[in-house]
């Protein structure tokens, strides 16, 4: 186990030289010029060729790669191209906290909504319940989300009057509402299915059968028993979900406005400025790699059948 | 005859059919499933019958109907250019099944299935090839290699058509959407093949130790012979659940980039461009069908196959019930 750990850590500095290397080449291989962006209408050769040189963009593709890598690797991120002068790290830092506190409370919709239906439904196998309960948050899914968010929009803000309609007021901000819910509900459908699963897995073991016989109400059993064990494995998967955590509000955001980094990456991308989308790449990549490896290991703490070697 | 022994001859009878065509009886008997079949057959017939069924052409303008509500003419009113929004949304559909099914049959089928087979049967070094190739795939956060793709790809692609054009007999390439096609197509079998294939290779890696493998190498049988008699079959069940289950992503992921202008490009319409013209706060206000028609059709497709992958789930794969 240990040293399955340690070579998939090992792993993955090559990993992310790949990840890096093939966004580093796309950008290069994408027509538009980050030089032509910023200069609009007013590009001449002669006013390029400058600014080039300043920016280093005139060295070969080689060069330029392991330029930016060696000081991605002592923590300089360069400076965007777009926004001259501001180091990339200055801009991406607060617009991933925003995407963070975005995704954080979708998760927490999907989890206060998941979890208790889908311990409730399991307690109602074979009924009617169950099935049209999932049923009916697979057709909450579907609703795509462009479509759900203007239409809460226009009922609860425009309508009613009850929440204010758009901007960023942080966390606790009534303007989250709609988004996180909206967000949330996609996830109710998968969560609750697991924790179904999960506590029929428990319902089905000896000592529930004992509990019960020695008097403990439902509740007790429920709550002391069931729930408890239920839960293991849903702590263990939710580490999975955390690589997702600030990459799933891209569109979201774009949406309702809120400053997070999906806007900025989507400019960055339109806009050729290349040091952002490499150093959210780099980033995203890393949480992204580790959260998979925390999930493969959560799976054979779960099922200690799963061996690695 | 007791009713056990009717069961039990039901089950002869259903032992001596294959198993899909048991899976597909025991379908028929899910109503939610047939009625997605049903609801997935009209609207896609619908989309490849586009240029028959709409009553007006994508981009034909009538300006004594600019934004005007359903009416009987205009079943689901215009938009701000006076277009039909239902003619528009039927386009659109016809759009994103090209683009999903390309997707679909070339990523997951083709690259996937084979991929996973050939990595999961022979192991060693082509195992490795593949497998470390998909985590490179996989470690993208999630969309944003398709975004990258997509937004990077695109203008070379069209300049390619471009020069297609210029040097054959071909006219009209661009025009058509080839190139928004290919690119988008690409972008999402980037994005899926490694999903597929590991699942196949995880079911072969399982099923080349059954006996019944074991016996047909034995006997001589040639390798593809054990793999596409003896495995493939074998490992079908949830690579229809898979395959189900992944168009709907596919559909979402193509509105998403419709939605940030990466997609098909206009003229010809796209159900991610309608969502967002029919999506902003003063469209809402005074045109709600702009959203109501392409986001309707969204909905439809997204349900329809994501309920009928939970009941071929249930069908297909009994143990997880």
């Amino acid at each position: 186990m240990g040293a399955y750990v340690l070579r998939r850590l090992l792993w993955l500095p090559f990993l992310l030289f790949a990840v890096t290397l093939v966004t580093f080449a796309l950008g290069r291989f994408g027509p538009g010029d980050p030089v032509v962006v910023m200069l609009g209408a007013r590009y001449t050769e002669e006013r390029a060729k400058p600014i080039r040189e300043a920016l280093g963009l005139d060295r070969p593709f080689a060069v330029q790669y392991v330029d930016y890598m060696w000081g991605a690797l002592r923590g300089d991120f360069g400076e965007s191209l777009r926004f001259r002068g501001r180091p990339v790290w200055d801009l991406l830092a607060p617009k991933i906290w925003v995407s963070l506190q975005v995704n954080s409370a979708a998760m927490a919709v999907s989890l206060a909504i998941g979890l208790p239906v889908g311990f409730w439904i399991a307690h109602r196998q074979g009924t009617w319940v169950d099935p049209v309960t999932v049923s009916l948050f697979l057709v909450l899914m579907s609703i795509p989300i462009m479509v759900s968010i203007p239409f809460l929009m226009l009922t609860f803000c425009l309508k009613l009057d009850l929440v204010p309609c758009s901007g960023w007021g942080g966390f606790w901000d009534l303007r989250m509402i709609i988004p996180a819910a909206s967000m949330g509900i996609l996830g109710v459908a998968g969560l609750a299915r697991l924790m179904r699963a999960s506590t029929l897995d428990v319902m089905g073991q000896d000592f529930i059968r004992t509990a019960h016989a020695k008097g403990l109400s439902g509740f007790q059993v429920d709550s002391r028993h069931i729930l408890k064990n239920a839960m293991i494995p849903i702590v263990t998967v939710l580490s999975f979900s955390l690589a997702g955590i600030f990459t799933t509000s891209f569109i979201v955001e774009r949406i309702v406005g809120f400053p997070g980094v999906g806007n900025l990456l989507i400019d960055s991308i339109f806009n050729r400025d290349y040091p952002v989308i490499m150093a959210f790449t780099l980033l995203g990549s890393t949480v992204f790699v580790l959260a998979n490896l925390l999930a493969d290991l959560s799976y054979a703490f779960i099922d200690p059948r799963i061996r690695f070697s | 005859m007791s009713a056990g022994d009717i069961g039990l001859a039901r089950n002869e009878a259903l032992r001596s059919q294959g198993h899909l065509a048991r899976a597909l009886s025991r379908l028929r008997r899910k109503r939610i499933a047939v009625v997605c079949i049903g609801i997935l057959i009209v609207i896609y017939a619908a989309a490849i019958f586009a240029g028959v069924v709409s009553p007006y052409g994508y981009d034909d303008q009538d300006y004594t109907v600019i934004r005007q509500g359903p009416s009987l003419s205009h079943w689901m009113g215009t938009d701000f250019a006076g277009r039909d929004v239902l003619t528009r949304t039927i386009w659109g559909v016809q759009n994103s099944l090209i683009i999903t099914f390309i997707a679909m049959a070339t990523g997951s089928l083709v690259i996937g299935v084979s991929l996973g087979l050939i990595s999961g049967y022979f192991g060693g070094r082509i195992d490795t090839l593949v497998q470390r190739t998909g985590e490179l795939f996989a470690s993208f956060p999630d969309i944003l290699l398709v975004i990258i793709l997509a937004a990077t790809l695109k203008p070379r692609v069209v300049g390619w058509v471009r020069a297609l054009e210029d040097h054959t007999f071909l006219t009209g390439l661009v025009r058509s959407g080839v190139a928004d096609y290919l690119v988008i197509s690409v972008a999402l079998v980037a994005f899926s093949w490694f999903g597929m294939a590991r699942l196949v290779r995880g079911q072969v890696l399982a099923l080349r130790e059954t006996q019944y493998v074991e016996a047909a190498m034995a006997m001589g049988s040639s390798t593809s012979r054990i793999l596409f008699v003896h495995v493939l079959p074998n490992a079908i069940s949830p690579i229809v659940v898979t395959v189900t289950m992944g168009m709907g992503v596919f559909i979402g992921t193509e509105i998403v980039l419709g939605f940030l202008g990466l997609g098909v490009q206009p003229p010809r319409p796209s159900l991610g461009v309608m969502l967002r013209e029919g999506g902003s706060i003063s469209a809402l206000r005074n045109a709600w069908w702009l959203l109501a028609a392409p986001g309707a059709a969204a909905a439809l497709l997204l349900l329809s196959w994501n309920l009928l992958g939970d009941a071929l789930n249930d069908v297909l794969n009994p143990r997880t019930r």
